[in-house]
C-alpha cells in the first residue's frame, strides 16, 4: 500500500488513488503507420456467412455510431439487438450536431491528404491520442461520404451538382461537408433509414425506450445485458456474443450542457463498474459560442455555430460600472475586443478553449454582461454591428439567419441590433472508455464506439471530427474488428438464471428499489444541479489543486446525501422519468469524483484541460510531456455498495509518436 | 408570470385520463414552455404528488422527441417545437390547455408520452435507399443537380415530431410521409425503389391506422419545420404514378 | 372522462407488413431488406388510391356543373331558345344515337361517378374518425379554409339536394309550380316562388363551397402541385370556378323571382 503511494507523482494524489501496472494496445499490426489498417483488416478472421445469424451482438446506442453499426453488422448478416433510450432509434444526440463532417476527400485540390487530416487531428488533441487510431480515422473519412451520398444525404452542394465543402474550426483546408446547420441530422437519419431498413428484413432486432442498467460479464467476457423497459419497467435480460456500447458522451455531468436532456454515463459507468477502465474522463470539451444561462430554471443550454466568430467581434466592456449598459451606448473607446487585443494573430478565430477561458476571465473579473446569475454576469458580446456595416444586412442574414432566428427565440432579443451574449458551455467529452486498435474494451466482447470511447481525440476535439469518428467506427472500422472476436464464437450459451446473469438482474433491481424506497426530502435535479455547479466550478475551464480536491469533497458528502435523502417518487412498473434520472445522476455522482481526481492527478494543462498551475508566461496551456504523456485508464476500485466508491486505480498507456512530431501549441 | 393549467393526466395506456387543474406562480418569460413544466414538476415532487410525464431529449428543436397540444395548438403558437416555445408567447394569467398528441396510430402511453412508432414503421416499409456498407461508388460520382438537391433538403429537415398528425383534423400522416417520399424521390440515387417504396410506405401508413388527407393543410402549419404541402402532391404523384406502372 | 385509446396491440393487427420474409423456416436470415411489395396490390383501396377516384368523379361532377350552369342560361334568351335547348340536348348525336341519348350517356357517368365520389367520401370519413377517436379538449384549426371543413356535411347537402332536384325538374315527381307542358314553364313556374329559390340558391352556395376547395384539393391529389406557385395556382382555380359556378346557376332563378324573366 505504501508502495503505491510512493510511486504517485506528488503527495497529494495518493489520498485519491493507486497506480497499477501499465496497459498497452496490443492489435495495431507493426508496419508503418500507412499500411497497418489493411493489416489489420486482412488479419482479423473471417465469419463464414452461414455462421453469421447464430452469433449474436447487443449494441447500445442508436446515435452515428450505433445505427452505423447496427445496419452495417445486420446486414452482414449477424443477428443485431439495438438498444436506445429514446421512443426512436432517430432521435439519439447526434442529431444536433449543426456544423459538419470531415473528411479527407481533398476535392477542393487544396492540399489535403489523409496525412493532414490526421497530423491536424493529433495536433489539435494536442498530443494526447494515439496516434494509429487517428491515421485510421483520416483513412476511412473518405469512404464515409461516399456511403452517406448513396443513401441520399443531402449534403451542401454547387450549381454544378457537386459538392461543396467549407473550412471548419479554424484549419486551413476545407474539408467540411456539410448539410446547412444540420449536418448531423441528416447524417443520423441516413444511417436511421439504414437500421430500419434492416429491422425490416429482420436481421435487427430494435428496443427502443429501454435503457442499459448493467453489463453481465460472465468467465471475463461480456456476454449481454440487464436493461429497463421504461413503458412497462420491466426488467429484461438480454443476451448475445458480443456487446457494444454506443452510447454517447456524459457532459450532463455538468447538468448544464449542449447536450441532450437524456444523455448519459451510465451504460459506460456499469461497464466501469464491471471492469472496463475508463480513459481520460476530464478531458471535457468547452464550446465557446453558447447562449448564455438567463436563470435558475434552464435547463439546458444551446449552442451557436462557431462559424459566428468568424464575421461577430466578441468584446466587453472596459469598465464594470458599464456592465449594466445598453451596449449599444457604449462607445467604441470603452470597449474591451479582448481577444483581438490578446491574440492579435488569431483574433476572433482562437481555438475553443482559448476563447472560452478568456470569456471567463473576464466575467471572473466582474465585466460580464447579461443577466445576474449567482454572483456574477455570465456572458459577453459577440457583435454584428461591423460585419453588417460592412456587408450588408441581406448578406449577413443569408449567412446566419437561422442562427439569429434561434438567439431571437430563446431570448426574445434581436441580435441584428443588439449584440448576441454568448458563454462557453460543456460539449463534448474527449475521454471515454479505454478501447484498443480493434475498439475493444479491457473487457473481452465488451467493444466501445462514437463518443463513448476515449479513442481519437486526444485531451481536445476539433470542429466536426466527431461525427466522422462516429460513422467510421460504426459502418468501417468495428465491423472489421468485432469479426476477429466472433469468430472464435458462439460462446457457450448462458442461463438466464447463471450466477452472472442473476447477480446483475439482482443489482438493477435492489437498486431500483432502492432509489423508490429512500423517500427523502430533495428532487432528482436538484442534486444534479448541485453537482453540475460542482463540476463547473471547479472542473471546469480551469482547474487548481485545492479548487479539485474541495470538489472531491462536496461532490462525496452530495452522494452520500442523495442515497439518504432523494426523492423518487411513483413505481417501478410503469414509465417513471424520475426513477430514470435518479438512476443517471447516481452514475454521474460518481464519475464526477473520477473526472476531479483525473483533472487532479495531471499536473500538466493539454486541449481541454487547463490547470491553473502549468502555464506559460502568456497564460497559455503548458504540455509536460515528459510526465504526462500517456492515456489515464482508471480501474474501478472497491465500494461494491451502491454510491460506494473506493480509490480507483491508474493504469497508464504510454502514447508513442512515431509518425508525427511533438510541438508545443502557441495562437500568440 | 402565474398561469393556470389543464394537463392531461393519464396513468397508463389502459387507465383513464382526465384533465386535471394547477396553478403555477413566478413563470419568468424566458423559459422554455418545458423549463415551466419541470417547475411544475419539482412542486409537484415537493408535494410528494407525482410529476407529469412528458417528452424531450435535445430541447433544442431538432430531435422532434417533444411535442405536446397547447391550448388547441400541436406545439403551440409559434412555429417552433415546443421545447423551443417560450413563455413569452403566453400572456400573465392565461389559462392553458395541455395535451397529449391524439391519434388512435399514437396510443398514450402515460400523461403526455405517446407512442410514434408507427412513424418507424412507415419508414421499415420503404423509407431508405438500399445501399450496402462500403458498396458506395465514389460521391462525386453522383451529381445532383442544384434544386433537386435543394427540394431534397427541405424535405429531409422532418424532424419526425408527429406534430402533422396531431393537427389534421383526419389524423393523418400524409405530411411525414410525403417529406420522406420527396427526400428520397428527388435524388438520383433514390430512382430505383421509387415505385415501390410509396406503395409500401402508403400502405403502412394505412394499416397503421392513420387517417387520408383531405388537403386541409393545417399539417404543414403546424410543423416546426414548415415542410411545405407541395410534398402531399409528390406523395399523390409517385401512387398514381407508381399504380400506372410510369415511373 | 373519455374514451381510452387503443392500446399498442392495435395497430400490431391492421399493419399491413411489406417485409421480405425469411425463407428457411429459421428466423434470422441475412437477407437484404427492399421494397418489394407486388405493385398492383393495395394502392386502389389505399387512402390515396380513394382520394384518386374522389378527384376523377369530382372533375367530372366540375366538367358536368359548368356545362349544365351554362345551359340553363339559356333560359335568360326566353322560351323557345330554352325549349329548344332542352330538346337539342335530347337529340344530340342523331342519328348514332337515340333520342336522348346522349343525356342517358350523361346519366350513366354522373351516377357512376356519384356512386365511387360517395364510396371514398364515406369511406375516408370513417378512416378519419377512427383515426382519432378521442378528440381534443380543445383544439384549433388554423390553416384550415372554411370550405375544406365543411367538404363532408356540404357534399352530403349536395347529394340531398341533387335527389330532390331530380325529383323536382327531370322526373317531376316533386311538382310545386303544377304540372307545365314545356321544360321552360316548369323552370319559370318554379322560381317565381321564394322558397324553391331560397333552396336552390343554399344548394348553389353549397356548391360554390365545395368546388372552391375541390377544385385545389383535385389537383393536389392528381399531384399537380409541385411548388408553391402551382398550390397558390390551383387555390386561385378554386375560388374562380367556386365563384363562377355560382354566378352563373344563380342568374336565371334570381332573374325569374325578380321578374326580369317571366
Ligand atoms: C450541440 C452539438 C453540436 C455538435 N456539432 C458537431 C459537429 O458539427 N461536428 C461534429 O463532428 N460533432 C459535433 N458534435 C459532437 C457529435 O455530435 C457527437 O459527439 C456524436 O454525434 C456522438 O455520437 P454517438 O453515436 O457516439 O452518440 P449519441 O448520438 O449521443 O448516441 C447515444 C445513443 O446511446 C443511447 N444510450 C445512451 N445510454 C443508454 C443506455 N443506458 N441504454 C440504452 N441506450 C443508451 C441513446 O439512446 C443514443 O441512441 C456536436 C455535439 C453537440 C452536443
Ligand atoms: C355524396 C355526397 C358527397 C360527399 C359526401 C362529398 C364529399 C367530398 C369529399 C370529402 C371530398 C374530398 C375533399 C377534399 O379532398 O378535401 C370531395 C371532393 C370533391 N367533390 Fe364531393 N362530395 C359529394 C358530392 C359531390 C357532388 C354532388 C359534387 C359535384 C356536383 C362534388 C364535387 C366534388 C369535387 C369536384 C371534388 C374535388 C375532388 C378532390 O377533392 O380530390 N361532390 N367531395
Ligand atoms: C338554379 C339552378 C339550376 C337549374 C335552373 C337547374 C335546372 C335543371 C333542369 C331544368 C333540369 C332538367 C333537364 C332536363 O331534364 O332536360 C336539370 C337536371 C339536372 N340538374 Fe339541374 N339545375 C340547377 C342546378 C343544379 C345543380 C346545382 C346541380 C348539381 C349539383 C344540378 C344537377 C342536375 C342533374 C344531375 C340533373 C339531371 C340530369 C339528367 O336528367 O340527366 N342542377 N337541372
Ligand atoms: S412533417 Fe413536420 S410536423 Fe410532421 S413529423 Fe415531420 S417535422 Fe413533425
Ligand atoms: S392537415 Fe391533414 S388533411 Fe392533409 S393537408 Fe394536412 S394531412
Ligand atoms: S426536445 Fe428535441 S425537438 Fe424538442
Amino acid at each position: 500500500m505504501t508502495d503505491t503511494m510512493l510511486s504517485t507523482p506528488d503527495g497529494v494524489g495518493a489520498d485519491y488513488y493507486r497506480i497499477g501496472a501499465p496497459v498497452a494496445d496490443t492489435q495495431a499490426p507493426a508496419g508503418p503507420i500507412a499500411g497497418k489498417w489493411t493489416q489489420r483488416k486482412f488479419d482479423a478472421s473471417l465469419v463464414n456467412p452461414a455462421n453469421r445469424r447464430k452469433l449474436s451482438v447487443i449494441i447500445v446506442g442508436t446515435g452515428l455510431a450505433g445505427a452505423s453499426a447496427g445496419a452495417t453488422l445486420g446486414e452482414a448478416g449477424y443477428h443485431v439487438k439495438s438498444f436506445c433510450f429514446q421512443d426512436t432509434p432517430r432521435r439519439a444526440h447526434s442529431i444536433a450536431a449543426q456544423g459538419g463532417i470531415n473528411a479527407a476527400k481533398n476535392y477542393k485540390e487544396d492540399g489535403d491528404s489523409i496525412y493532414r487530416l490526421f497530423y491536424d487531428t493529433v495536433k489539435g488533441g494536442d498530443y494526447r491520442s494515439r496516434e494509429t487510431n487517428v491515421y485510421r480515422l483520416a483513412e476511412v473519412s473518405a469512404n464515409i461520404i461516399d456511403q452517406c451520398v448513396a443513401q441520399g444525404v443531402p449534403f451542401a452542394r454547387e450549381y454544378g451538382g457537386l459538392l461543396d465543402n467549407r473550412s471548419f474550426g479554424g484549419v486551413q483546408v476545407s474539408r467540411t461537408f456539410y448539410a446547412r446547420g444540420q449536418t448531423g441530422q441528416q447524417l443520423l437519419i441516413g444511417a436511421y433509414q439504414a437500421l430500419e431498413r434492416q429491422i425490416a428484413a429482420g436481421t435487427v432486432e430494435m428496443f427502443t425506450r429501454h435503457e442499459m442498467l448493467e453489463l453481465i460479464v460472465e468467465d471475463g467476457r461480456a456476454r449481454g445485458i440487464i436493461a429497463r423497459d421504461l413503458v412497462t419497467g420491466e426488467i429484461e435480460t438480454h443476451l448475445a456474443d458480443a456487446v457494444v456500447l454506443a452510447s454517447g458522451g456524459y457532459g450532463n455531468v455538468f447538468f448544464l450542457s449542449t447536450n441532450a436532456m437524456g444523455s448519459n454515463v451510465t451504460a459506460n459507468w456499469r461497464a466501469h463498474r464491471k471492469g472496463a477502465y475508463f480513459a481520460n474522463p476530464c478531458y471535457t470539451q468547452i464550446h465557446p459560442t453558447c447562449i448564455p444561462v438567463s436563470g435558475d430554471h434552464q435547463s439546458k443550454l444551446t449552442l451557436m455555430s462557431e462559424s459566428l466568430r468568424n464575421d461577430g467581434r466578441i468584446w466587453v466592456p472596459k469598465r464594470k460600472e458599464d456592465c449594466e449598459k445598453d451596449p449599444r451606448q457604449i462607445p467604441e473607446e470603452d470597449r474591451d475586443y479582448y481577444l483581438e487585443r490578446i491574440y492579435p494573430a488569431f483574433g476572433n478565430l482562437v481555438p475553443r478553449d482559448i476563447a472560452s477561458r478568456q470569456a471567463k476571465y473576464m466575467c471572473d473579473d466582474g465585466r460580464g454582461v447579461g443577466p445576474m446569475v449567482g454572483d456574477f454576469r455570465r456572458g459577453v458580446y459577440l457583435d454584428f454591428a461591423d460585419a453588417i456595416a460592412r456587408l450588408g444586412r441581406p448578406a449577413v442574414e443569408a449567412k446566419y439567419g437561422n442562427l439569429f432566428d434561434m438567439y431571437a427565440r430563446i431570448t426574445g432579443e434581436n441580435p441584428y441590433e443588439t449584440p448576441m451574449r454568448i458563454y462557453p458551455a460543456v460539449h463534448y467529452t474527449m475521454g471515454g472508455l479505454w478501447v484498443d486498435y480493434d475498439l475493444s474494451s479491457n473487457i473481452p466482447g465488451l467493444f466501445v464506439t462514437g463518443e463513448a470511447n476515449f479513442s481519437d481525440h486526444g485531451a481536445n476535439r476539433l470542429g466536426a471530427s466527431a461525427l466522422m469518428q462516429g460513422l467510421a467506427d460504426g459502418y468501417f472500422v468495428l465491423p472489421n474488428t468485432i469479426r476477429n472476436y466472433l469468430a472464435k464464437g458462439p460462446y457457450p450459451k448462458l442461463d438466464a438464471d447463471s450466477p452472472a446473469v442473476a447477480e446483475a438482474r439482482a443489482n438493477v433491481e435492489e437498486r431500483t428499489q432502492r432509489l423508490l424506497a429512500i423517500n427523502g426530502q430533495r428532487s432528482v435535479d436538484s442534486f444534479h444541479k448541485e453537482l453540475g455547479h460542482i463540476m463547473w466550478e471547479y472542473c471546469g475551464m480551469e482547474r487548481t489543486e485545492t479548487g479539485l480536491m474541495k470538489a472531491i469533497d462536496l461532490i462525496r458528502s452530495l452522494r452520500a446525501e442523495f442515497w439518504r435523502n432523494v426523492r423518487v417518487l411513483g413505481s417501478a412498473d410503469t414509465l417513471n422519468q424520475s426513477l430514470e434520472k435518479a438512476g443517471r445522476v447516481a452514475d454521474f455522482l460518481e464519475l464526477g469524483e473520477l473526472m476531479c481526481i483525473d483533472a487532479l492527478h495531471r499536473r500538466e494543462s493539454c486541449g481541454g484541460h487547463f490547470r491553473a498551475e502549468s502555464q506559460t508566461e502568456d497564460g497559455e496551456a503548458l504540455r509536460h510531456d515528459d510526465q504526462f504523456l500517456y492515456v489515464a485508464a482508471w480501474e474501478y476500485a472497491g465500494g461494491s455498495g451502491e454510491g460506494e466508491m473506493g480509490n480507483p486505480v491508474l493504469h497508464k498507456e504510454d502514447l508513442v509518436y512515431e509518425a508525427i512530431e511533438l510541438k508545443q501549441r502557441s495562437y500568440k | 408570470m402565474n398561469l393556470t393549467l389543464k394537463i392531461w393526466r393519464q396513468d397508463g395506456p389502459k387507465a383513464r385520463g382526465e384533465l386535471v387543474t394547477y396553478q403555477v406562480a413566478d413563470i419568468s418569460p424566458d423559459m422554455s414552455f418545458l423549463e415551466m413544466l419541470d417547475v411544475l414538476n419539482e412542486r409537484l415532487n415537493a408535494e410528494g404528488k407525482e410529476p407529469v410525464a412528458f417528452d424531450s431529449d435535445c430541447r433544442e428543436g431538432i430531435c422532434g422527441m417533444c411535442g405536446l397540444m397547447i391550448s388547441g395548438e400541436a406545439h403551440g403558437p409559434e412555429k417552433t417545437t415546443t421545447c423551443q416555445l417560450h413563455m413569452r408567447s403566453f400572456k400573465d394569467g392565461e389559462t392553458i390547455t395541455i395535451e397529449p398528441w391524439r391519434a388512435d396510430a399514437f396510443p398514450i402511453i402515460r400523461d403526455l408520452v405517446v407512442d410514434r412508432s408507427a412513424f418507424d414503421r412507415i419508414i421499415q416499409a420503404g423509407g431508405f435507399i438500399s445501399v450496402n456498407t462500403g458498396s458506395a461508388p465514389d460521391a462525386e460520382a453522383i451529381l445532383v443537380p442544384k434544386p433537386n438537391a435543394d427540394r431534397a433538403f427541405v424535405a429531409a429537415e422532418c424532424i419526425g415530431c408527429g406534430a402533422c398528425v396531431a393537427a389534421c383534423p383526419n389524423a393523418s400522416g400524409m405530411l411525414f410521409m410525403g417529406a420522406k417520399v420527396t427526400h428520397l424521390g428527388e435524388l438520383p440515387q433514390g430512382q430505383p425503389e421509387r415505385a415501390m417504396r410509396v406503395q409500401a410506405m402508403v400502405a403502412t401508413h394505412d394499416g397503421a391506422g392513420f387517417g387520408g388527407c383531405t388537403n386541409i393543410g393545417e399539417c404543414s402549419h403546424a410543423c416546426p419545420k414548415g415542410i411545405p404541402l407541395d410534398v402531399i402532391s409528390t406523395l399523390n404523384a409517385d401512387l398514381r404514378k407508381a399504380k400506372s406502372g410510369r415511373f | 372522462m373519455s374514451r381510452l385509446p387503443a392500446g399498442r396491440e392495435k395497430f400490431t393487427r391492421r399493419t399491413a407488413a411489406p417485409v421480405t420474409q425469411a425463407t428457411d423456416g429459421e428466423r434470422y436470415v441475412a437477407i437484404v431488406a427492399t421494397s418489394t411489395l407486388p405493385a398492383s396490390q393495395q394502392a386502389v383501396r389505399s387512402s390515396i388510391g380513394l382520394k384518386l377516384l374522389m378527384a376523377g368523379s369530382g372533375l367530372i361532377f366540375v366538367g358536368y356543373v359548368l356545362l349544365h350552369a351554362y345551359g340553363n342560361l339559356m333560359v335568360l334568351g326566353g322560351a323557345d331558345t330554352f325549349n329548344n335547348y332542352a330538346h337539342h340536348l335530347r337529340t344530340f348525336g342523331q342519328p348514332m344515337l337515340p333520342y336522348g341519348g346522349l343525356l342517358w350517356i350523361v346519366r350513366v357517368v354522373l351516377l357512376a361517378s356519384l356512386v365511387l365520389h360517395a364510396y371514398s367520401a364515406f369511406t375516408l370519413w370513417g378512416r378519419a374518425n377512427g383515426a382519432r377517436s378521442t378528440k381534443y379538449a380543445v383544439k384549433k384549426n388554423v390553416a384550415a379554409s372554411l370550405s375544406s371543413r365543411t367538404m363532408r356535411f356540404g357534399g352530403v347537402a349536395l347529394l340531398l339536394f341533387v335527389i330532390f332536384h331530380i325529383l323536382h325538374l327531370t322526373t317531376h315527381t316533386i311538382t310545386p309550380q303544377g304540372k307545365q307542358p314545356t321544360p321552360y314553364d316548369n323552370v319559370v313556374n318554379s322560381f317565381d316562388k321564394w322558397w324553391l329559390v331560397l333552396i336552390y340558391a343554399l344548394a348553389v352556395i353549397a356548391l360554390a363551397f365545395h368546388l372552391t376547395h375541390g377544385v385545389w384539393s383535385a389537383s393536389q391529389t392528381l399531384g399537380l402541385t409541385n411548388t408553391a406557385t402551382s398550390r397558390a395556382r390551383a387555390k386561385i382555380a378554386g375560388h374562380f370556378v367556386g365563384a363562377l359556378v355560382a354566378t352563373a346557376f344563380l342568374i336565371p332563378p334570381l332573374a325569374i323571382l325578380f321578374g326580369i324573366v317571366d
